[in-house]
């Protein structure tokens, strides 16, 4: 009985322009996030955010194809997702240490 | 109830727990609602038959990337107190800023998805971990292996930045 409901679930499918949409509002949130938050940290979180939506739009194109590649490149941008978290974390933490602050408005040392 | 049905829930809850990861003034509630809004990404991935993906996507990102995060925040002792305010005019700003970015990017991929009218099956197997895994150890091995190389470039440099620095008298 269950197996026929989640079948008969199943088998219908959801049309691309929904993900479409859903992929964009995510990536316009992210980048409401990063224009507006001032806390590095946050900020990182946005990007992320953004990162993600790009994922989503890119698994639902490659299941819509049929094709796998574009799996494979979500699968390499978790990767550099991942390298990129630790870097901005450790640079943060590093700035953290000096001017006791993770406001982005006051790292303006390097302007001269 | 149809899979259309089950996809505008998810989609409405991602988007929702995305709008509190901006929204909330406190950080660490930034972080547990990002950690929300991954394993609702990780649901849409499986509506999609993408089922390595998924799973992938809560290890790496819910399980490790976001860990990280918390351990940063609890190692820094941000709180409310400490959060910088925006001002009016920046938010205002941003808002607009966002708003006119998510219209352009509906308007260009609107036009250019009319002639397809297909629906997002689950009927294919490329989101299985044996497709994937065939997929990844031949076409794209060179892009696999250098990967690692990333890692350990990434591994050093945060090893390198966060050391404490030796103090220096002079």
């Amino acid at each position: 009985m269950i197996n026929m409901v989640l079948a008969s679930i199943f088998e219908s499918g959801v049309s691309i322009d929904f993900y479409i949409v859903l992929a964009s509002v995510l990536f316009a949130i992210g980048a409401v996030g990063v224009l507006v938050r001032r806390n590095a940290i946050v900020l990182l979180m946005c990007i992320e955010l953004m990162l993600n939506a790009v994922n989503l739009l890119m698994v639902a194109f490659s299941t819509y194809h049929g094709n796998g590649d574009g799996q494979v490149f979500v699968f390499f941008i978790m990767v550099v997702a991942a390298a990129e978290a630790t870097i901005g974390l450790s640079i943060l933490v590093m700035a953290y240490r000096n001017i006791r602050s993770t406001d982005v408005g006051i790292f303006n040392k390097l302007k001269g | 109830m149809t899979l259309e049905m089950i996809a505008i829930l998810l989609g409405g809850l991602t988007i929702g727990s995305a709008l509190m990861v901006v929204l909330s003034k406190h950080p660490v509630r930034s972080v547990l609602y990002l950690v929300v809004t991954f394993f609702l990404i990780s649901a849409n991935y499986i509506l999609m038959n993408a089922q390595f993906l998924a799973i992938v996507n809560i290890i790496v990102y819910a399980g490790a990337i976001m860990v990280l995060f918390l351990f940063v925040l609890m190692l820094l002792n941000l709180n409310k107190d400490s959060e910088p305010i925006t001002s009016i005019g920046i938010k205002l700003a941003g808002i607009i800023a966002g708003g006119v970015l998510l219209t352009v990017m509906l308007a260009a991929l609107k036009d250019g998805l009319v002639i397809t009218q297909q629906a997002v099956g689950s009927a294919n197997n490329n989101g299985l971990v044996e497709n994937l895994g065939e997929l990844l150890f031949t076409k794209y091995v060179l892009p696999f292996e250098m990967s690692s190389v990333l890692f350990i470039a990434a591994m050093v440099g945060a090893v390198m930045l966060a050391k404490r620095e030796k103090q220096i008298n002079d």
